[in-house]
């Protein structure tokens, strides 16, 4: 019998509905679990723990109500969503006092639906890395070898739901900032569309790139995250108003008879660690014997991807981090006498080197004699992308891959070499810049590493039902993972 | 493509960014590394392929534009470094000697 603590999210809801454990208990279990695990992963920058405990004691005296999918569910929200009344940082010190007013779109909406704030989690610095070093208070260990990096920027918030400190998470994910830690914590990670989920309230990095998605212990659990979040919002202008599919009634399907499943080379070729590749295939090979079919695919621009990504990404991040500038929030420097004076030293003194570095990148590429050279050509490059992905999807329903060259790193080993870092999003950069749907899918541990190893499934756009259906047999079929090796 | 600590600098006083010589010195050789493997996009010809500046449709989705009061003063103003109830205060705009 797994401990409260353990359940998974739809367990939970189940337990909760039915009164067999109250909201305050299982905030309670949370908690307990937290203070248990934190000295190990420390994977939150805020724990909400007597306002969690408060909201709790007032959804008990209310009693369940069934039109609240998430009654009394404490969730783990990325620390790049605002939150009312709870400090919200980015991991940053320019956001170090920073206490929102209103809560970002995908939060309320949970809020709505009964789920309770648990606590904020650590990312990289504005989502800016792929390992959660680049945080400017404390790096996120992983709980299944705590030398390793929980991957990023979403590392907190899987390393999070990993150590079972709460019953799930939100993360985003500008270039795999979902995907990515959802691997190598061995969770599940959805990165849906862009314009499924509205981006009010998240504080922006690449705007024609960042979504929000659910980070959960099983697929059903993202299911029922992604049902509440998704929708359109006059708040985000971008936010599709595009009708939301029953997602639970997607996690039906009995086996993948009708499916075709592509495989572009460009994702199982060189590159890709031995011990990656082969759970990734065995995956692919248990699907194939579940009825799926596959079938070989083209993404021939992949390898242009990270150099796209670099131009745009950093191109939105110099015009997004702009806002910084002292005046409304946020950290300013109490010496300057002139005003632009005081932008510049609360800039240099708020802001990690991560971010300057990306700022100068995104500034340079912007700058006036290099727009078109950079700017543009990444644009049309991109356009190219997306047209591959649509003649894939073409041939096929999914297109499937690994999500990561290798399994989780060490702590320090990348540092160093931003470029290298950048390089393990290379299989998960193409669908933010083409705007599609992406699931990270636990499918083993690797033989060499003993760490978790991601399956990626990619979809056209708004077919996260699909992604979540084919997953979902999946994960039916796979052996379970053990607990996270790393925690007692 | 190389780019020099002259420039590093040139483009981080149009961010307002003031970068220690170490960090110009750094940031020179890291961007200038990155830049050279961007620089791999020049091997694709895009002649004649129109721009994808982001992956929604092209027509901006609209709402009645009414006004509505959601925060109040306090709250928008609860965040600044300072402010004198009414407005958010920063210092000098225009220097003494202009």
């Amino acid at each position: 019998m797994s401990e409260l603590h353990e359940k998974s999210l739809s367990e939970v809801r189940g337990l909760l509905a039915s009164r067999a454990v109250s909201a305050e208990e299982t905030v309670a279990a949370c908690l307990a679990r937290t203070e248990a695990t934190e000295p190990t992963v420390h994977a939150l920058l805020h724990v909400a723990g007597e306002s969690a405990l408060a909201q709790a004691k007032a959804l008990d005296a209310a009693g369940p109500d069934a039109s609240k999918p998430l009654w009394g569910v404490p969730l783990v929200i990325k620390d790049a969503l605002t939150t009312k009344g709870l400090p919200t940082t980015c991991a940053s010190r320019i956001l170090e006092n920073f206490v929102p007013f209103y809560d970002a779109t995908a939060v309320a909406r949970l809020k709505e639906a009964g789920a309770i704030v648990l606590a904020k989690a650590n990312m990289d610095e504005f989502a800016m890395g792929s390992s959660t070093e680049n945080s400017a208070y404390f790096p996120t260990r992983n709980p299944w070898d705590p030398e390793r990096v929980p991957g990023g920027s979403s590392g907190g918030s899987a390393a999070s739901v990993a150590a079972c400190q709460g019953y799930g998470a939100l993360g985003t994910d500008t270039g795999g900032s979902i995907r990515l830690p959802a691997a190598f914590c061995g969770i599940v990670g959805l990165k849906p569309t862009y314009g499924r989920v509205s981006r009010y309230g998240l504080i922006a990095y690449g705007s024609s790139l960042d979504q929000i998605g659910p980070m959960t212990r099983t697929v059903e659990d993202a299911a029922r995250l992604l049902q509440v979040m998704a929708g359109h919002d006059g708040r985000d202008s971008t936010c599709a108003d595009v009708p939301v599919p029953d997602y639970l009634a997607a996690l039906e399907r009995a086996d993948l008879k009708g499916l075709t499943i592509g495989l572009p080379e460009e994702y199982w070729g060189a590159g890709v660690d031995p011990e990656v590749a082969e759970s990734c295939r065995a995956a692919v090979a248990l699907a194939e014997s579940l009825g799926a079919r596959t079938t070989p695919v083209s993404l021939k621009l992949s390898e242009y991807a990270v150099a796209v990504y670099y131009v745009i990404a950093t191109a939105e991040a110099s015009s997004n981090l702009a806002r910084f500038d002292g005046v409304r929030y946020g950290h300013r420097d109490k010496g300057a006498a002139e005003l632009i004076d005081m932008f510049t030293r609360s800039r240099t003194q708020g802001f990690g080197d991560e971010v300057q570095r990306r700022i100068i990148l995104g500034t340079y590429v912007l700058s006036a004699g290099y727009y078109d050279a950079y700017y543009r050509k990444a644009a049309q490059v991109r356009a190219l992308l997306r047209r591959d992905f649509d003649a894939a999807f073409e041939e096929c329903d999914v297109i499937a891959g690994p999500v990561c060259p290798t399994t989780a790193f060490r702590v320090g080993q990348m540092t160093s070499d931003p470029l290298q870092m950048y390089l393990m999003d290379i299989f998960t950069i193409s669908t933010n810049l083409a705007g599609l749907p992406g699931l990270s899918l636990p499918c083993g541990l690797g033989r060499d590493s003993g760490m978790p190893v991601g399956l990626q499934l990619m979809a056209p756009a708004f077919a996260e039902d699909r992604l979540l259906g084919l997953a979902r047999v999946l994960e039916r079929n796979l052996p379970p993972l053990p607990r996270p090796a790393g925690l007692a | 493509m190389k780019i020099s600590r002259e420039e590093v600098a040139r483009v981080a006083r149009l961010a307002r960014l003031d970068l220690s010589e170490d960090k110009l010195e750094l940031f020179a050789g890291q961007v200038g590394d990155i830049l050279a493997y961007i620089d791999k996009l020049n091997e694709l010809d895009t002649a004649g392929v129109a721009p994808m500046y982001g992956p929604h449709a092209t027509s901006t989705l609209q709402r009645p534009d009414e006004v509505r009061r959601e925060h109040t003063r306090e709250q928008v103003l609860s965040n600044a470094p300072e402010s004198d109830g009414v407005f958010f205060v920063v210092p000098r705009i225009v220097s003494a000697g202009h």
